[in-house]
């Protein structure tokens, strides 16, 4: 029982050790002490989606997990999706799927899950798997059609 | 807002997970897939003085066919459930409430047990456990004990699960040669809260009826139950017993929409049930 714990958690491939606070979650750790922002923390009850990281292969939210939770796993974000998120990424700047772009990092999370799950193309679908990230601009049209796109063109 | 301070146990067997719940005087709180204790505890709703980590613990998940039904571990995730092919095979209600539980990346860490054991109002497996009558095994360092579903759940966020006790497992008796099930839920958008819910069931020609999201916990609601009869055609009279049915409202609605609503629910679940 202790209130804070040396951890190794591996982001985007590099291990990173450190003492973390046991009240500090995962997305918080990657930002301070992986200086890795491009993972937003919106709301921190699980609803927003900002947050939306890769821990293990699956999509988390990374303000409902602590950072202690995560020591020895392998953990991915938006700077780590490297090839993967190319044609996503082409097709969200294509679509002008990101407005102000605060959740975009969450919304490529989720939607690189779907797509890599063998997802189709049909739009209520994607919407249905989008439910848990909020686009306060609204932008929803869109980053459907973004990802349609890329599940069209066969492409992540 | 960020979690006020506590202190963090990784138990790495269940009888030490024991040892830290029965340790009254800590505070110890047990984390599952933390998806409502997390965001509790951000809001400073839940402030525990121990959090008691179970998710290294081996034995607590899986999905395993018994005598007596299906057993689930207490920490199986909602994400294993839905790629299980026995839940699909023998649990078909179950796998019709998963897809109404939150979102994709919720449903990855969130576990059964930690359903169960929060209860919700608004949350769809305790209602799926009463409607199935599922068994729900506890565990503490003063041994183990099997509890009903309808003897489990006492209201909202309460049940009779001891403080230092913990779910170890849930069964839920297997669906039956003939055996009926609907589930409807009405909410606003994908994934959101439930504004109502229902679960009906017939197990070897029994109806079972349990809403949720309508008033203080999941609950059945025998009359309806009695009114619907084993071949659920009763369905008129069924909605008119919820002029009786102990609604409660929320942000989502007041009584007479609940009620409203509820009746809605349990005319598309039997008619799914009856499809």
């Amino acid at each position: 029982m202790t209130e804070t714990m040396n951890i190794t958690v591996t982001i985007n491939g590099e291990a990173i050790s450190r003492d973390a606070p046991v009240r500090q979650n995962l997305v918080d750790f990657i930002r301070t002490e992986a200086g890795l922002t491009g993972s937003h923390v919106g709301c921190e009850h699980g609803v927003c989606g900002a947050c939306t990281i890769e821990v293990d292969g699956q999509a988390v939210r990374g303000c409902l997990m602590l950072a202690v939770q995560a020591d020895g796993a392998e953990v991915t974000t938006v700077e780590g999706f490297g090839d993967r998120a190319a044609g996503l990424r082409e097709a969200f700047a294509t679509r002008n799927a990101l407005q102000c772009g605060y959740c975009t990092p969450g919304m490529l999370a989720s939607a690189l899950e779907y797509i890599e799950a063998g997802g189709t193309a049909d739009r209520a679908a994607i919407r249905e798997h989008i439910s848990g990230n909020y686009c306060r601009c609204t932008g929803y049209q869109s980053i459907v059609e973004a990802i349609a796109d890329v599940i069209e063109g066969g492409r992540a | 807002m960020k979690a006020s301070r506590f202190s963090y146990a990784r138990p790495s067997s269940l009888d030490e997970a024991l040892a830290l719940m029965a340790d009254e005087a800590a505070e110890p709180m047990a984390l599952a897939g933390g998806q409502s204790l997390m965001p509790m505890m951000n809001f400073r709703v839940a402030r525990p003085g121990v959090l008691v980590d179970l998710n290294r613990i081996d034995g607590l998940s899986g999905i395993e066919t018994t005598d007596t039904g299906v057993r689930i571990g207490a920490m199986t995730r909602y994400s294993d459930l839905a790629a299980s092919d026995v839940v699909a095979d023998k649990l078909p209600l179950v796998a019709a409430a998963l897809p109404h539980i939150a979102h994709a990346a919720i449903r990855n860490r969130g576990t059964i047990g930690g359903s169960l054991a929060l209860a919700d109002p608004a949350a769809e497996l305790p209602a799926v456990a009463l409607a199935l009558g599922a068994t729900l095994h506890l565990v503490s360092q003063s041994g183990t004990r099997d509890v009903a579903a309808d003897d489990f759940f006492l209201g909202a966020y309460d049940t009779a699960l001891d403080d230092c006790e913990l779910i170890a497992a849930v069964t839920f008796p297997g669906a039956g040669q003939g055996d009926r099930s609907g589930f409807h839920e009405i909410v606003r958008r994908h994934g959101d809260y439930a504004m109502a819910g229902v679960v009906v069931a017939t197990t070897g020609g029994t109806p079972r009826v349990a809403f949720f999201a309508v008033g203080d916990g999941a609950m059945r609601h025998p009359p309806a139950e009695d009114a619907l009869g084993p071949d659920l055609s009763g369905i008129d009279a069924a909605v008119a017993t919820l002029a009786d049915l102990d609604v409660a409202g929320d942000l989502n609605g007041d009584e007479a929409t609940k009620r409203h609503l509820a009746g809605v629910a349990l005319r598309r679940a039997v008619a799914e049930a009856l499809a």
